[in-house]
C-alpha cells in the first residue's frame, strides 16, 4: 500500500464502453478507491453494494467513490446493472492491474486486485488506506472517519 | 472499530429487562434472506435467556438490492408508534417469501393496529429519518452487510446460527 501523505498515482480507465475517468476530475473533492477482487461476488450486503447504499453519505463528506477491479468495461456494466449500482466501475484491464500495481494493491498470485482502500483529498493527496483479506468486506466506518477528519481540517 | 455507535438508548426497540448483563443488537434488513433465517434463531435464543438478555434490532435496509427492505422498515416503526413495533416486526419476518406492499399493510391490519393512522404514519418523513439514522449507525459501527450482531457493544463476527450465537452471549 502507498504511504499516507504521498501524492497519489495518476489513472484513466474506463467504466463503461464510453466513458473514462481519471484522477484530475476528482479534483477539489474527496475521492474514495475501492479496490476489490472481481464482479459477481455471490453474498448479499457484499462490499460494493454496502458503498451503493452510502452515496448520499459520502457526498456530505464532499466525496466521491470509484470501484476498482480487473473486470473489463462489458462486465462492470452487466454487474453494475445487476446491482442498480450508481458509481463508477473502473476495468483495469489493460494493462492489466496496472492501477492496482501503481497503488501497491495488486495480488500477482491470484491475478486480481486486493481489497485494498484508500481516501484522497481534493489535492490528490493520499491521506488513509486499508487492506483487508480478501474474504472480508471492510464495511465503511473507517472510510467515512477519515471523510469526516479531512473535512474537519478544512 | 467495529464498536456500536451510538449505544442502545431511547431511540432504540429494546425488548427484554433493562440492566440485563447481556445485550446483543441486531443491524437487520427485513428483506434479507439471511435475516429471515437468523430470526427464527434469535427469537429462540430470548426465550431462552429471559431475564439474562436485551435485545435491541435496528434497521439496515440495502434498498438498491432490496426493493421493499425500507418500506418494511418505515411500516414497522409506524407500527411502532401504535406500540406493535415487536408484532409487525415479526410478521414481516414470517412472511418475508410473499413480501409486497399490499402484505405490509395486511399485516399492519393483523396486527390490530389503527390502520388509518398507519396510513398517515408512513408517509412521515420522521419515520424514513429514523431507518436512515439507524442504517448510518450501523455503518459507522462497522456493519458491513446483513444480519449483523453486536454483543455488549462488541462487533459479532461469527456465524448467526444459534449454537454458535448463544455459545458468544453465554461465554
Amino acid at each position: 500500500m502507498l504511504t499516507i501523505g504521498t501524492p497519489a498515482p495518476d489513472f484513466n480507465l474506463f467504466s463503461t464502453p464510453d466513458q473514462r475517468y481519471s484522477l484530475q476530475d476528482f479534483q477539489g473533492k474527496n475521492l474514495i478507491l475501492a479496490f476489490y477482487p472481481a464482479d459477481w461476488s455471490p453474498v448479499c450486503g457484499d462490499q460494493m453494494s454496502l458503498y451503493n447504499e452510502m452515496l448520499q453519505l459520502f457526498r456530505k463528506q464532499n466525496a466521491s467513490i470509484l470501484g476498482v477491479s480487473v473486470d473489463s468495461k462489458w462486465c462492470h456494466m452487466a454487474y453494475t446493472q445487476s446491482r442498480n449500482l450508481h458509481f463508477p466501475l473502473l476495468a483495469d484491464f489493460e494493462p492489466k492491474g496496472a492501477m492496482a500495481k501503481a497503488y501497491e494493491a495488486y495480488d500477482e498470485k491470484e491475478g486480481q486486485c486486493h481489497r485494498a482502500l484508500y481516501v484522497i483529498d481534493g489535492n490528490g493527496i493520499i491521506r488513509w488506506n486499508f487492506l483487508s483479506p480478501p474474504a472480508v468486506n471492510p464495511g465503511a466506518d473507517g472510510i467515512l472517519d477519515a471523510l469526516e477528519k479531512i473535512q474537519a481540517k478544512k | 472499530m467495529a464498536k456500536l455507535t451510538p449505544p442502545p438508548g431511547p431511540q432504540d426497540h429494546v425488548r427484554g429487562k433493562e440492566g440485563a448483563p447481556v445485550t446483543l443488537v441486531e443491524y437487520g434488513d427485513f428483506q434479507c434472506s439471511h435475516c429471515g433465517h437468523a430470526f427464527p434463531a434469535v427469537e429462540d435464543i430470548i426465550r431462552k435467556m429471559g431475564n439474562g438478555l436485551q435485545f435491541v434490532y435496528r434497521h439496515f435496509p440495502l434498498s438498491e438490492s432490496h426493493p421493499l427492505a425500507k418500506s418494511a422498515a418505515i411500516a414497522a416503526e409506524a407500527a411502532g408508534r401504535q406500540g406493535k413495533f415487536w408484532e409487525m416486526h415479526h410478521l414481516i419476518f414470517q412472511n418475508q417469501d410473499n413480501l409486497s406492499v399490499e402484505t405490509l399493510f395486511a399485516i399492519a391490519q393483523k396486527t390490530g393496529i389503527d390502520l388509518e393512522q398507519f396510513r398517515n404514519d408512513i408517509q412521515d418523513p420522521a419515520l424514513e429519518e429514523k431507518v436512515d439514522a439507524d442504517f448510518e449507525s450501523g455503518v459507522r459501527s462497522g456493519v458491513n452487510g446483513t444480519p449483523s450482531f453486536f454483543i455488549n457493544g462488541q462487533k459479532y463476527n461469527g456465524s448467526y446460527d444459534e449454537e454458535s450465537l448463544m455459545a458468544s452471549l453465554t461465554f
